[in-house]
Formats: structure tokens, C-alpha cells, sequence
């Protein structure tokens, strides 16, 4: 059972009360944060009023006294939010997210904003203007990206559960990377409003925890429409708890790339750990059936054309204008925008601005952006095809292990492959889970994926319930105090 | 130089295009008030000051009075239709890009008609679209400080764009006038040019006649009145043909209109026209609108002002001139028909409503939402007047007298004693009285001293108190005066 429902027990069964579960927990969390980094700031006097509210009754829920971390991109009322970006260095969330207000009403504590990369934007945390946050089984390794304070906080059990967002493997990857399970829901199952957008057409928000009940847990409560978000549908919202419980696999079809599972450039450990949790969903009664995507090459180079794109759109509004930093000596408007954005963006966000405004510039729109499209549409229709004759697919989460902090920053070309898995299911906007499978010989988690059909969550949520079963997950000890 | 010298070989080449601002309760994005005027910045919502994480979510209202005024203008509705983001940095601009529609906008393809001296004109559409208004920059020179007032973001606002077809300043302000006009019966927009919420800018080209390509075609903006439109578009054909009578070219570039010097000055050219970088907005879906709801929106469009234009020329007898002042507003044409239709005569309602009503109000717009006498008051004076027992001095004298007392006229009537003197053997005795007392006058009219007559018909309406029945009057001193 994972921690978030182990304590969601605790608090039931009342073997602790909210207020010494905190008073216990808090310092560790505090101390342990020193060295993950995982929180770019701990809530301590929100923590406190909630803490209280919870103990008065005023607060309850599905949730109720659940410490969760919030990507520091997601909208707290009062609270600041960052982004991980200068340029928001002191801004303060006007109003909650959608998805923060719907947890707020089931109970659940806000421990901290998480760590994450500037605007979402990387995959090894390392693009944060705060410092990196750390991965819990080596610390000088990354916990992925984007999303790495929010899993690098679930595996350090700095909280039992997180949000995080994916636009591109934001939740996926750093969930590989600390050996827990993240969910990137379907495009529009959950809202946007209130969260900071990167690309507006690819982003989402999703739980980051132990394992699949934990997730769905969190899931059932930030799922469905939102009369602030056009993009968030009318889907009925299934029982994604219920789903968690044990079901066979019989006549369940799965679809895999033997090129994704036998790569040549897997590590070997990758590659036995796939395999072996192939078995074992084969032992539950899955059928698996080889099944080559041809377009999922381009996906990378049509995803770094749209996503940028949108992104240069995006963060427009950080201009110095009515919020965030301004330059301090500026002769002109023009220049006012100028150095406030130089000053305020960092390399990476900078360097997605350019690439995005010129592929939206007139004369290079149809050659970059419709192309791009076009390829999306077609990396769209090629998933719907295959999931005419399978329910899922089986797939890395990554190519590799977590990269040594440090080390990559002057490549962004090897960063931006490690996406390599993750970003077609973004581009097709569907659902995908990633979830720990084993350790590397370095003792480093090994993640893998399952792709569900556009609002399969419960479906996915079902299958992994059902391989945890089967072959549970050891988690090693980590490497903080 | 001349327009008239330049209307000899040259014509002018105009598109326009009108921004209109609906009048919905709500933004076209944001769950903020349209309904402001207030202090700045008072009336905004996280989503039309571009906070971040703030969505925009399209206002159903909106949609429906830019549908329906699409369909008044005849266009075919594009279902779906997208809007796409366009960008330029400016502090107005809160999110760093405008929402607007771009290649596929709402509606594309209709027309506005109207009269222009008696004759029937059809200017085609191209196109018409929604966009949010930005807000307003406030610059405080003096002070150095430049402040943003941000109420107006977001505001709905549709664009029309008009096909290069119209070929005069006086068929631009026609043609203008018309498409305020239907977007005021429709209740849509307020049209008041001076307050902002209807804009136009003028695009502008000349060429010699006979010629089937466009010039270079100029853009002038900042035209806040039907005036400046007029004029700003004379003095631009005019500064284009001293170009090209210097053998130089015309730039393409936009130019602002100023008022008060009564002349345009550039503000950017082609080259330094910002690149938008227009892409789909991803955070609405595609509009799609069914056809049944169009139909049914069609089905509850009201009479427009040309067809009502129409129907009183003809059911009411009226001049296309005569039926287009009684058709400039709803109210009036309303006004009009309540009181020509009990009446039974058509040109006595519409002279005096033409002459004596419109008169006295100010605006037509908002004169007639509390004015008296109101239709059936007024009708009840006209009675009077077309039954002889007002003349039209002593009905314009009551309908003053309404407008300050909102009495009836009977009550006015019957206080001021005002009845006309109709009766023959009176009117006969008086005259005869008037000829007797001034023998010299009558003398010098026998000589040919024609002018005297109007004297004999001032003393009798003096002796009558002006209550005489002008016409019976007239007819009887003639006699009388031939006789003596």
C-alpha cells in the first residue's frame, strides 16, 4: 500500500491525530528539504492554519491531512509562484488553480511549491533559477524534469502525494528517474486555469505518487470540466479508486515496439527489467503484440517546434508591465520589455522564445509550424489506428538513467532526446502512466509506461493495480538522512 | 487642386474597416463587467489583465449579437471558425497577444446597402470577425509617468471589413452611416464614434479612370468622426495625386488622421509593420455553430432599416430621403409609423415630425427613449392640425408647449383658448373691416403694389389673434381686395 493511503488509514483509524502526525513530520521534511532541495519554499504557516482547521473539524475530505506538494507553477491563492523563474522571483498567486481549490475542499495539506524546471521548460530540473532539487537515491544525480522537486519529494517522502505537470514527460520522467508513479491524464481531463501554461496544447496536470491508488486517489479529486477551462471536456469522471481494485488482465491487449524494448542504446539492466515486467503482466493474462509507430521518429522535431511556439506566446505577458520583475534603469518602453525579460528569463526559456517566434514568423509559419502540425495529425491518427487492435501500449519512460547534475547543461540537443518516449503521447494527448519496474546496477530506479487510449485512466489505473500485485516494487533505501 | 479637377480624370478607391464594440454585460473572455466608465482598472478580471495561468473563455452572448449581426449584413456564417493569437508587445496589450479571428473568421461575405441621392448602392463584405479591445494607455507627459487603464481589455469587438468598393468620401460616410444603423436597430453596438466604441479605419487609393488594377492603398487611422472621414479621405486621394502628379510614388504605410491641423502623418510603413506571428489559439477550441442555431437566430432578426426604408417609400409615400431620416433610428421609425398609421396622413406626420420633432432633440438616438409628446400625444395634436382646427403655427406653438408642461393638447388647447377662427362670415366681416380701415394701402395695391397683400393678411390674423384660418383667409381677401 502506498504512504498516501497508508495514512489516509492512520488518520481514519486514528492512530495519530493531524497535529503530532505535522509536529513529527515537519522537521524532517524542513531537514531532508535541505538537501533534495525538492521544495522551493515550505509552507510552514499555511501548513499550521491548516493543521488547525483540520483539528477543528473545518477541514475534511477525501484528502483530509494528506501533505502534498504543489509544482511551483500551479496557482496557490496569497502563496508565491514562481515558476522557478526570476522574472516571478516575487509574485503572488491572486487566486487558486482549479485543481489546487478542488484538493483544498477534499482536505489536503499544501506542504510546499515544488522545485521544477524555469517554465516547465527541461527534462533534468537543472533549469531552475533556484537550484536544481536532488534525486533521493544519489544526490548528485537529477530527479528529472520537468517535475523533479515534486518527485524527488514523493520518493524522499517529503509528502505522500504531488501535482506535477507534463507537456512533454514532465511527470513521466522524473517519475522514472525516483521510482514512484506518475500519471499524465488525457488532454482536457483535468484543468488548466490557474496553472502557469508552457504550451497550452500539451500541458496537463497529473499525480505524482507511490502507485496507482495513491495517483488515482489524487486523480478523482482534479479531474472534470471547469467553466474557466475551455479545454477541460465534459468526460464523465470514472471511479478511478474503484479501478485500483483487483481485477484479472485476461483479454487485455498490449501493444509494444520490440525497437523500444530491445533498443540497441538501452542499458542492459533496461532492457532485463522490461522484459521481466512483460512477464509478468503476461502471468496476469495480458497478450502483448509487437506494433511499430513509424512516425514517432519525428515526434521530437515536431514537438520542438510547437511546443516552443506556443511557449514564445506564452510568456509574453512577462513584460514588466504590471507584475514580475522589472529592470531597474530603462530609457524607453521598448527597452523597458527588453531588459526585463533578459534579465528575468534564463538560457533555456530564452533559447525556446527564439526558436518559437521564429517559427511562427511570417515566411516560416507553413515551412515550421503547419509542418509540424501536419505531423502531429498524423502521429495522432497512427496511435488511433493501433489502438483499433490493442488497449494499451507498453513503452520506456526513458532512454537512460538520471543524468549527473551538472554535467549536460551545455547540450540541450542529448537533453531534449531523452524525451524520445514521452513526448508522441503528449502530442497525441493521451493518457500515460510511468511506474518504477527495478533498479539499474547504480541502485537507480528504472521506470517503464503504459499508454492508454484517450480517457482510459481508469483502464490504465486498473492494469498497473494489478502488476503491483503481481510483482511489487522494493523501494531500496535512499540517500538522504 | 481640387477634387472636382481630380474627379475629371481620377476616382478614389475606399475599403473600410469598422470596429464595433458589443454591447454584452460581460468581456468576450473574461467574467468581467462590459458595463464600465468607472474608475481604471475597476472592471478587470485575472483574465483580461493576463495574470498568469488565467484562461479565456468565450462569452455566449457575445457570439450570438456578432452572429446576428453578421446575418443582418447578409454574410455566410463559417462553422467552425477559429480564433488564433495575434502578437506585438505594448503595455495595452496584457498578454503580450491579442485574441482575434484570422484565417477563418465567423462570417465572410456580405454586403451593405443603402441609398446615396436616391440611388440603391451594394458594397460587398469580405469579411467580419471578433476580437478583444485592448485596454488604454494614459500618458501624463508633464509628469513623465504613463499609466494603463485595462477596463477596456477584452471588451468584445467585431471587425468589418468592406470588399475595395466604394468610390467617394460621401458613399464612405453613406455607407458607414448604413452599417451603424443596422447595428443600432439590432441593439448590438452603441455606434458613437466619439466615445470609441465604433472605429473606423479608411483604406485609401486612387487611380485614373477607366483602370481595372488598385493603386497603392494607404491606411488612416484615428478617424473619430463621419466628418473626419470625409474629410480625411479628400485630403488623402488629394495628397496621393500631387504624389503622382510629381512623378512620385505612393507609399504603402499607415497614416494617422489629425483633426486639428486637418492633415495625416505617417506612422509606420510596410516594411516596419510588425510581424504577428498569428497562430490557433489553443486555449478555445474551434466555434462550431450548428445550423439550426443560425437558422433560428436568423428567424428572430428584426426588421432592418433598409427593408423598413423600403416599406415606408412605398407603403407610406415617402421619398427615398423622406424615409431614410424617419428610418435613422428604431425609435424613430417606430415613433413615425404609431402616429402616420391612426392618422391617415402620411406627409403631415412626416413633415412635422421632420421638421418640428427632430428639431427639438438633441440625439435621435436617446431623445425619443423619454420624449413628449410621445406617439399617441402627438398623434392627438396632428389630429388637430389635419382636422383645420390648429393652424400649424398654433401646433407647433402647442407642441412646444407639450414638450416643457407634458400635457396633453387637448389640456393646452382648451387653456390657451387656441382654436382656429374657420368660420366664413367671421373670417368675411374681418377682412372687410381691414380693407375699410386702410383706404391708402388699398390705393397703392389697386396701382400694382402686390406686396401690400401680405399686409392686409398680418392686420387680419392681428385682429383674429392669429387664430384665422390662414388658407380660408387668404382665399377671401383675394376676393374682397378684387371687389373693392
Amino acid at each position: 500500500m502506498g504512504r498516501l493511503h497508508q495514512l489516509l488509514r492512520n488518520f481514519k483509524e486514528k492512530k495519530a491525530s493531524y497535529r503530532e502526525y505535522y509536529s513529527d513530520e515537519m522537521p524532517k521534511i524542513k531537514r531532508r528539504n535541505e538537501e533534495l532541495g525538492a521544495y522551493l519554499e515550505i509552507f510552514e504557516e499555511l501548513v499550521e492554519t491548516q493543521v488547525t482547521e483540520l483539528e477543528s473539524g473545518k477541514r475534511a475530505g477525501r484528502l483530509a491531512g494528506l501533505p502534498l506538494a504543489i509544482k511551483d507553477i500551479i496557482s496557490i491563492q496569497g502563496q508565491r509562484l514562481t515558476a522557478a523563474s526570476k522574472i516571478l522571483e516575487n509574485y503572488r498567486a491572486p487566486r487558486s488553480a482549479t485543481v489546487v481549490e478542488r484538493l483544498d475542499r477534499e482536505g489536503a495539506v499544501f506542504v510546499g511549491r515544488s522545485n521544477c524546471d524555469e517554465f516547465a521548460m527541461g527534462s533534468s530540473n537543472e533549469n531552475s533559477a533556484y537550484g536544481p532539487a536532488k534525486n533521493p537515491f544519489d544526490l548528485s544525480r537529477s530527479p528529472g524534469g520537468s517535475s523533479g522537486g515534486s518527485a524527488s519529494a514523493v520518493a524522499g517522502e517529503l509528502c505522500v502525494g504531488a501535482l506535477g505537470t507534463d507537456t512533454g514527460g514532465s511527470i513521466r520522467l522524473p517519475a522514472a528517474f525516483c521510482g514512484i508513479t506518475g500519471l499524465k491524464p488525457t488532454y482536457g481531463r483535468v484543468s488548466r486555469s490557474g496553472v502557469i501554461a508552457f504550451a497550452s496544447s500539451l500541458d496537463q496536470v497529473g499525480p505524482m505518487a507511490d502507485d496507482a491508488l495513491d495517483c488515482a486517489e489524487i486523480l478523482q479529486v482534479i479531474s472534470g470540466a471547469d467553466p474557466r477551462d475551455s479545454t477541460a471536456m465534459k468526460v464523465p469522471v470514472e471511479d478511478f479508486v474503484k479501478a485500483c481494485e483487483p481485477s484479472p488482465l485476461k483479454d487485455l491487449k498490449i501493444g509494444y515496439s520490440p525497437d523500444y524494448l530491445e533498443s540497441e542504446s538501452l542499458p542492459e539492466a533496461y532492457k532485463k527489467e522490461l522484459q521481466e515486467a512483460k512477464r509478468s503482466f503476461e502471468k496476469l493474462g495480458a497478450k502483448f503484440y509487437p506494433m511499430t509507430l513509424e512516425h514517432l521518429p519525428y515526434s521530437i522535431a515536431a514537438y520542438y517546434i510547437i511546443a516552443p511556439a506556443e511557449a514564445s506566446s506564452n510568456l509574453a505577458r512577462y513584460d514588466g508591465v504590471r507584475f514580475g520583475h522589472r529592470t531597474k534603469a530603462f530609457e524607453s518602453l521598448k527597452e523597458m520589455i527588453v531588459q526585463s525579460r533578459s534579465e528575468g528569463f534564463g538560457d533555456e526559456v530564452k533559447r525556446r522564445i527564439m526558436i518559437g517566434s521564429f517559427a511562427l514568423s511570417s515566411g516560416y509559419f507553413d515551412a515550421y509550424y503547419s509542418k509540424a502540425q501536419f505531423v502531429r495529425s498524423l502521429i495522432q491518427k497512427e496511435f488511433l489506428e493501433a489502438f483499433k487492435k490493442v488497449d494499451l501500449l507498453f513503452w520506456p519512460s526513458s532512454p537512460r538513467p538520471p543524468f549527473p547534475l551538472g554535467k549536460e547543461e551545455k547540450d540541450p540537443l542529448s537533453l531534449y532526446l531523452a524525451d524520445i518516449f514521452t513526448i508522441p503521447v503528449n502530442l497525441a494527448g493521451l493518457p500515460a502512466l510511468s511506474f518504477p519496474i527495478g533498479y539499474d546496477e547504480d541502485s537507480l530506479p528504472i521506470g517503464a509506461q503504459l499508454i492508454g487510449r484517450a480517457f482510459a485512466e481508469a483502464e490504465l489505473l486498473r492494469s498497473l493495480a494489478a502488476y503491483e500485485r503481481e510483482r511489487p516494487f522494493e523501494k531500496r533505501p535512499l540517500a538522504c538522512h | 487642386m481640387s477634387l472636382e479637377e481630380f474627379s475629371k480624370s481620377h476616382e478614389i478607391v475606399i475599403g473600410l474597416e469598422v470596429h464595433a464594440q458589443l454591447t454584452t454585460d460581460f468581456k468576450l473572455m473574461s467574467p468581467a463587467s462590459n458595463r464600465f466608465g468607472k474608475s481604471p482598472n475597476s472592471s478587470v478580471s485575472s483574465v483580461c489583465t493576463g495574470m498568469p495561468g488565467a484562461l479565456p473563455v468565450l462569452n455566449q452572448k457575445a457570439i450570438e449579437m456578432a452572429v446576428k449581426t453578421a446575418l443582418a449584413l447578409h454574410c455566410k456564417i463559417q462553422s467552425p471558425n477559429v480564433f488564433s493569437r495575434k502578437h506585438y508587445f505594448y503595455p495595452d496589450l496584457p498578454k503580450g497577444y491579442q485574441i482575434s479571428q484570422y484565417d477563418l473568421p465567423y462570417a465572410k461575405s456580405g454586403r451593405v446597402e443603402f441609398y446615396l441621392e436616391g440611388q440603391k448602392r451594394s458594397v460587398g463584405l469580405q469579411r467580419i470577425h471578433m476580437e478583444e479591445d485592448a485596454g488604454k494607455n494614459l500618458h501624463f507627459g508633464d509628469q513623465g509617468i504613463s499609466l494603463v487603464d485595462l477596463n477596456r481589455s477584452s471588451v468584445p469587438l467585431i471587425e468589418i471589413v468592406s470588399e475595395p468598393e466604394l468610390r467617394s468620401a460621401d458613399e464612405a460616410g453613406a455607407y458607414l452611416r448604413a452599417l451603424r444603423r443596422v447595428l443600432r436597430y439590432l441593439e448590438v453596438c452603441d455606434g458613437n464614434m466619439e466615445e470609441g466604441n465604433f472605429r473606423c479605419d479608411a483604406n485609401v487609393s486612387i487611380r485614373k479612370q477607366g483602370e481595372t488594377r488598385l493603386g497603392t492603398r494607404v491606411e488612416l487611422k484615428n478617424i473619430n468622426s463621419f466628418r473626419n472621414l470625409e474629410r480625411a479621405i479628400q485630403n488623402e486621394a488629394l495628397r496621393q495625386w500631387d504624389l503622382l502628379k510629381q512623378d512620385k510614388l505612393v507609399v504603402q504605410e499607415t497614416r494617422s488622421w489629425d483633426a486639428n491641423e486637418n492633415l495625416s502623418r505617417s506612422m509606420r510603413s510596410k516594411e516596419e509593420a510588425a510581424d504577428y506571428r498569428y497562430f490557433p489559439e489553443p486555449d478555445l477550441l474551434p466555434l462550431s455553430l450548428s445550423d439550426d442555431w443560425i437558422e433560428n437566430r436568423r428567424k428572430a432578426l428584426p426588421e432592418l432599416p433598409l427593408d423598413r426604408m423600403e416599406r415606408f417609400m412605398k407603403d407610406f409615400e415617402r421619398s427615398a430621403y423622406d424615409a431614410e431620416v424617419l428610418t435613422s433610428s428604431k425609435q424613430l421609425a417606430d415613433y413615425f409609423e404609431e402616429i402616420a398609421l391612426p392618422l391617415k396622413d402620411y406627409s403631415l406626420a412626416s413633415n412635422f415630425i421632420q421638421t418640428t420633432v427632430l428639431a427639438s432633440l438633441q440625439d435621435v438616438e436617446k431623445g425619443l427613449e423619454d420624449f413628449y409628446p410621445d406617439a399617441p400625444a402627438l398623434t392627438e395634436l396632428l389630429q388637430e392640425l389635419k382636422q383645420g382646427k390648429l393652424s400649424l403655427n398654433m401646433a407647433k406653438e402647442v407642441f412646444e408647449e407639450m414638450k416643457t408642461s407634458r400635457q396633453p393638447a387637448s389640456k393646452i388647447i382648451s387653456e390657451k383658448g387656441l382654436s382656429q377662427v374657420n368660420d366664413d362670415s367671421i373670417l368675411r366681416s374681418c377682412v372687410k373691416t381691414v380693407i375699410q380701415n386702410h383706404p391708402a394701402q388699398l390705393e397703392q395695391f389697386k396701382a400694382g403694389k402686390d406686396k401690400l397683400f401680405g399686409f392686409f393678411m398680418g392686420q387680419c390674423q392681428k385682429e383674429l389673434k392669429g387664430k384665422g384660418n390662414p388658407a380660408t383667409l387668404k382665399a377671401l381677401l383675394e376676393e374682397e381686395l378684387k371687389q373693392s
